[in-house]
């Protein structure tokens, strides 16, 4: 029988009927990574330096080194990230159930509000206005945030004015709802983190963090490409690196999305 | 008088770069003392310490008492010029593409004569002259005599700018504009003629208040630059490496931290992508173009300055990784020299102590204020130094290294 769902699954993928839609930014040495106050640690950003070119260092191979931090472009955040989540089982990349590495979406559009404002917060309302157009979200679903944010580059992107960064995310409310009420399995975002800029002054602080880790959830942020899903009924891969004891890993997230025409 | 310099053309694309000679190099390991005073800008000759007298050139034994005991000694700059030499041809490959070349014999007021390179403003025989130790294009001591008072265009003269490097006329590149002493610098550079300076900036997402101050000098321009990626620093050479004549890699990573701090290593790791990895990056891309263009007409490229702690000359645990960065940097800085020497091309560090910033809010006073680091910066291009040392603190860790490094070890180890 399971046999019979992959061959239909295979045959709609190759037919077209299955598109695969890629939600990663490319890693690049520009891509603009969390900035902490400059005493504290900081993210290595991305870095590429080669071993050779098919040249005297390696004459028929090309190769290079890398260097980043795990939260680095777009990426995956694992329980054990946040303090609320240290002591969970399972809560490390490595021991990651491969399981939860694909799992449905549900997709808030907010980006007319984002628009508008940088600062916008997703809130308790917002969900219940999207749940009445497209249904209860399902428990164990990607919620992901919508604001087209992925299409600002650069400065603009990250936002930073002197008081820190700017940019859109969820209230602490919500979070408290997703995770509790409606057992998401985890919260994505096209920004630099899973919260909101201003995020550091919100009770408490970083909600998306302490909600979504310390219930052993996962955080995916710097998403592309959400404006080609549909609000529900894609299905989510991401799958990060499997690093010993990882807090969380860049990786390839894709989105497979039926199309509802050729069907 | 000295013909002031005229502002250089653009470069003949049809026309074949010269490329950098060197005037003789070979020295003996004593006349080295020479060098030394040289590099910093001090005027120094061997002075018996038995009979007190002076003596030139740089020898084993006092021609007049014989005394092995022969330290080098800051002596009085005057002298009168006894006779004029206008070298107008000659097999030397170096000197035959600047002649006609002037040269004197000069009695010094400690009491040797020399044999010296001489200002075009200097008068004839019997005037009075003010020397100086130079270093040359391959980085050796020479000397050198000016008129005792200032001339219109002294600076142009031709002799004289093969001694130092200038900044008029030459375009130059900051490598970190965050570096608190960009502006100064940039300001300081525009005030000395420099007909361009590059500003690099990494991370161009990220705010920084002195962007307004930078954009609003006349001749600065912005650009890319982010010294921890090879690539970034490649794709700005690639664009400006061939007009750049003097680079001045402000680059620095102020992290304190503890030995034994479970980060340090993280903190080391930046602080050294930063600085040491930074300067062989930067060496890598913009070097090579550099010695290649030591000749390249007059304003062709002269000197790379390093900005450096003078703690990287004797750990100071409380900036401990910033020390040790800086003593990578310096080794590189040597290594470096040695490469851009051979087109003729100076590399100058100048160690400063403490910087009135942020980064040095808890370090007592005295602290050096970034104008007076790019002050110094310029005398020393201007001088053709190759060792400066900015602000009390670097210049009594100078002082104290040369009398006995172990004590100073102890002392600013603690």
């Amino acid at each position: 029988m399971n046999g019979d769902i992959l061959a239909t699954f295979a045959g709609a993928l190759a037919s077209g009927q299955i598109r695969v839609v890629d939600l990663t930014h490319t890693l690049s040495p520009d891509f603009p990574v969390i900035v902490m106050p400059p005493e504290l640690g900081q993210s290595a950003p991305f870095r590429m330096e080669r071993i050779s070119r098919y040249d005297a260092a390696g004459p028929a191979w090309y190769w290079n080194n890398l260097s980043f931090g795990e939260h680095t472009g777009t990426h995956f955040d694992a329980p054990i990230h946040w303090y609320t989540g240290r002591d969970l089982p399972l809560n490390s990349v490595d021991t990651l159930p491969p399981s939860d590495m694909i799992a449905p979406a549900c997709v808030i559009d907010c980006s007319a509000e984002a628009a508008k404002d940088a600062d916008f917060l997703l809130t308790v309302a917002d969900v219940a206005k999207w749940e009445k157009k497209h249904g209860r979200i399902p428990p164990r679903s990607w919620v992901l945030l919508r604001t087209d944010w992925s299409k600002k580059t650069g400065a603009a992107y990250a936002n930073l004015l002197a008081d820190g960064a700017h940019t859109p995310g969820p209230d602490a409310e919500v979070m408290r709802f997703l995770v509790g009420e409606r057992e998401i399995i985890g919260f994505g975002t096209e920004t630099i983190g899973t919260d909101a800029g201003q995020a550091g002054h919100f009770s408490p602080p970083y909600p998306a963090h302490h909600y979504l880790h310390g219930a052993g959830r996962y955080g995916l942020q710097c998403l592309a490409n959400l404006d080609q899903l549909p609000a529900s009924g894609a299905v989510i891969v991401s799958a990060p690196l499997k690093i010993q004891n990882g807090s969380g890993s860049p990786l390839r997230v894709l989105a497979l999305v039926q199309e509802r025409s050729t069907g | 008088m000295t013909e002031p310099l005229p502002k250089p053309n653009r470069k003949n694309p049809l026309v074949r770069t010269r490329q950098p000679l060197l005037p003789p190099a070979s020295r003996s390991h004593k006349a080295h003392g020479l060098t030394l005073a040289a590099a910093a800008g001090r005027f120094m000759l061997q002075c018996c310490g038995e009979c007190g007298q002076y003596t030139y050139p740089a020898r084993e034994a006092c021609p007049n008492c014989l005394s092995a005991d022969l330290p080098f000694k800051d002596a009085p700059t005057g002298g009168v010029l006894l006779s004029e030499t206008r070298i107008e041809v000659t097999g030397d490959p170096y000197f035959r593409e600047h002649m006609p070349w002037r040269t004197g014999l000069v009695r010094l007021d400690c009491g040797p004569s020399a044999v010296v390179h001489l200002h075009g403003d200097c008068g004839g025989p019997g005037s009075q002259l003010s020397l100086s130790l130079q270093l040359d294009r391959v980085g050796q001591a020479v000397l050198f005599a000016r008129p005792v008072s200032e001339t219109p265009d002294m600076e142009d003269d031709p002799q004289w700018r093969e001694m130092t490097a200038d900044p008029k006329y030459r375009r130059v590149l900051i490598t970190d504009g965050r570096s608190p002493v960009a502006v100064a610098l940039a300001i300081a550079l525009k005030k000395a003629g420099a007909a361009k300076v590059f500003v690099g900036v990494a991370d161009r997402w990220k705010p920084f208040e002195e962007q307004k101050a930078l954009e609003a000098i006349e001749g600065v321009e912005i650009v890319d630059l982010d010294l921890t990626s090879e690539r970034s620093i490649q794709e700005l050479a690639m664009d400006i490496g061939a007009k750049v004549e003097i680079l001045i890699n402000t680059a620095d990573h102020v992290r304190p931290t503890h030995l034994f701090n479970a980060g340090a290593i993280n903190t080391a790791r930046e602080a050294m992508d930063h600085t040491a990895m930074g300067l062989m990056r930067l060496a890598q891309a913009f070097g090579p173009v550099m010695r290649s263009r030591g000749a390249d007409g007059k304003t062709g490229a002269v000197a790379w300055v390093n900005v450096l702690s003078v703690h990287g000359l004797s750990n100071v645990p409380q900036f401990g990784v910033h020390s040790a960065a800086h003593a990578a940097c310096l080794s590189l800085s040597q290594w470096l020299r040695s490469e851009l020497r051979q087109g003729g091309v100076r590399v100058i560090n100048a160690f400063t102590g403490p910087l009135d910033t942020e980064w040095f809010q808890t370090v007592p006073p005295p602290k050096v204020a970034p104008k007076v680091l790019a002050d110094a910066i310029m005398d020393g291009l201007k001088r053709g130094l190759e060792d400066i040392y900015v602000g009390d603190v670097a210049k009594d860790i100078e002082a104290r290294l040369f009398d006995n490094p172990k004590a100073v070890e102890r002392e600013v180890g603690q």
